[in-house]
């Protein structure tokens, strides 16, 4: 138990320590919730759909999560070779342990980071339905936090090379936001990009967030619940698997 | 303990692929000595410290840490070593005093003898004026000796040093050595070292094996190994045993990772 917290605690400490960091990483939600929010909120509200803020805020923060656990589990890659990771490796704990501490470290990191984009969006202007829905919302959230940390941990373990990351930047992480109806309805997409939106975890995390948050959810929470669990427990066992293989 | 070796290697090879990085392989290490591996880049040296420490399994051969198989008992193994990797292994984004706790607890070590044990080392390894500092903001040298103390923190009964002044200037690199060997007295850990450096190799180690290309080709005190070749120096019992002096071979794409991780992380 006091290895998990250990870890744990360490990849916290180190979160709260790096404020450029923190500032740098709110970027790209900015941009993503000032340019689209705004730009596109005219085109949304005369197609009948009530105000774009409302419906992209929970997909911002369903997409700085996902950035965040995805980034600090493949900070592994550079870990392995020049850092702490090889020190846990030969530490005489099972490693079953030492990748639950970091992951959950790393979850705990994405669900901060997320806290922050939600301040960011009530300034911006967006309204959850009730105060109440705040801390359900925040459940989803650290759901979605831990199955996406989980699976970067899973491909920390799995890849070598640096020029890795680019690739898993481009063909995973990007698709996986853009995929999960963050910044657009599920409604009467053709069929197989439906289909596609309904294989990406993320999809659900982001339905369930703003289910709980506005009362607008494309599957309802409780299914979106059930398949973030599922996925959730998968992942971990997938990573932890991953990651008993890992060769310092 | 004194008769039986503390550790002992015998007829190891390992091969990745179809290249044979250590090629059957043989030595004892007593226990309270401080044994030194000489040899240049790519000899085989890292691996062997990999495998003794658990993260590589041989190809063949048997090997054997305080009486125990490392590929058998890996927890127990671990336990009773500490490790210096050649590249650094720190978390500089922490400081001293919890890269060191952290450390405690991995290891198991109960709270108060961490805290006492820390202290001791700290202050032994010239560091605890600088405890509560980012290890980032430190020099080489002290990262070094950050790490050697933190790897002596769980009274370990073997230490690992693979090519621990690599990248140190002199003046670091003899206060580590002086560090290194007067724990070695005061605690009697054993010292398991990697160098290519032989002067380094003649002044602190109690015996020496040279290796070269996977093989090791004598083994023995320096005064020994002149003794053997005939030689007055211990340059030139190296190339007398080896038919080269140790060469820096070209840069591999690792070293040259360690040279970027070196700049970036100051």
């Amino acid at each position: 138990m006091s290895v998990i917290y250990v870890l744990w605690l360490r990849e916290v400490k180190k979160y709260l320590r790096s404020r450029v960091q923190i500032v740098a990483s709110l970027g790209s939600p900015l941009m993503y919730l000032g340019v689209l929010g705004f730009g596109l909120g005219p085109v949304f509200q005369r197609a009948g759909e009530g105000k774009y803020l409302q419906f992209m805020a929970p997909g911002v923060i369903g997409m700085t999560v996902l950035f965040t656990a995805m980034f600090s589990g493949i900070a592994m890659l550079w870990d392995r070779q020049f850092g702490f990771l090889k020190e846990t490796l030969v530490a005489p704990v099972p490693r079953l342990l030492i990748m639950v501490g970091r992951t959950l470290g790393g979850a705990t990191v994405a669900v901060l980071q997320g806290a922050l984009i939600f301040a960011v969006t009530l300034i911006a202007g967006f309204r959850p339905a009730s105060l109440l829905a705040v801390p359900l919302a925040f459940l989803v959230i650290a759901l979605i936090a831990v199955i996406f940390s989980a699976l970067a941990t899973a491909i920390g373990s799995s890849i070598k090379e640096m020029q890795g990351f680019q690739m898993v930047m481009n063909f995973l992480v990007m698709p996986l936001f853009f995929l999960s109806g963050a910044i657009y309805p599920l409604e009467g997409l053709p069929k197989v990009l439906a289909a596609f939106t309904r294989v990406d975890p993320l999809t659900y995390g982001v339905d369930g967030v703003r289910g709980v948050l506005i009362g607008r959810a494309h599957f309802g929470v409780a299914l979106d619940v059930a398949v973030l669990l599922a996925v959730g427990v998968l992942f971990v066992l997938f990573g932890a698997w991953r990651f008993s293989k890992l060769e310092a | 303990m004194s008769a039986h070796p503390i550790i002992r290697v015998q007829h190891v090879v390992k091969s990745f692929g179809k290249v044979t990085a250590v090629n059957d392989v043989s030595f004892d290490v007593r226990a309270a000595e401080i044994f030194a591996f000489l040899g240049p880049n790519g000899a085989g040296k890292t691996t062997t410290i990999k495998m003794l420490t658990t993260l590589l399994h041989p190809t063949s051969g048997a090997l054997e840490l305080d009486g125990l198989d490392p590929t058998k008992h890996q927890t127990e193994v671990r336990r009773r070593f500490g490790v210096v990797f050649q590249d650094p292994s720190l978390d500089s984004e922490l400081t001293a005093w919890e890269n060191m706790d952290i450390h405690g607890v991995l290891y198991h070590v109960p709270r108060q003898i961490r805290r006492e044990r820390s202290e001791t080392l700290l202050t032994m390894f010239e560091l605890w004026d600088r405890r509560a500092d980012l290890v980032k903001t430190f020099s080489g040298g002290m990262k070094r000796r950050l790490e050697i103390a933190r790897g002596l923190l769980h009274t370990p009964k073997v230490l690992f040093l693979d090519e621990p002044t690599l990248g140190l200037d002199p003046q670091s690199r003899n206060q580590m050595w002086t560090l290194v060997r007067n724990l070695n007295k005061a605690e009697g850990v054993t010292v398991f070292l990697t160098t290519h450096y032989m002067d380094e190799a003649d002044r602190v180690a109690d015996r020496i094996a040279v290796i070269d290309h996977g093989r090791i080709v004598a083994t023995g005190s320096s005064a020994e190994l002149k003794q053997q070749t005939g030689t007055d120096s211990l340059e030139a019992a190296f190339l007398k045993l080896t038919g080269t002096t140790i060469r820096d071979e070209s840069a591999t794409a690792a070293d040259q990772m360690r040279q970027v991780s070196r700049v970036w992380r100051r």
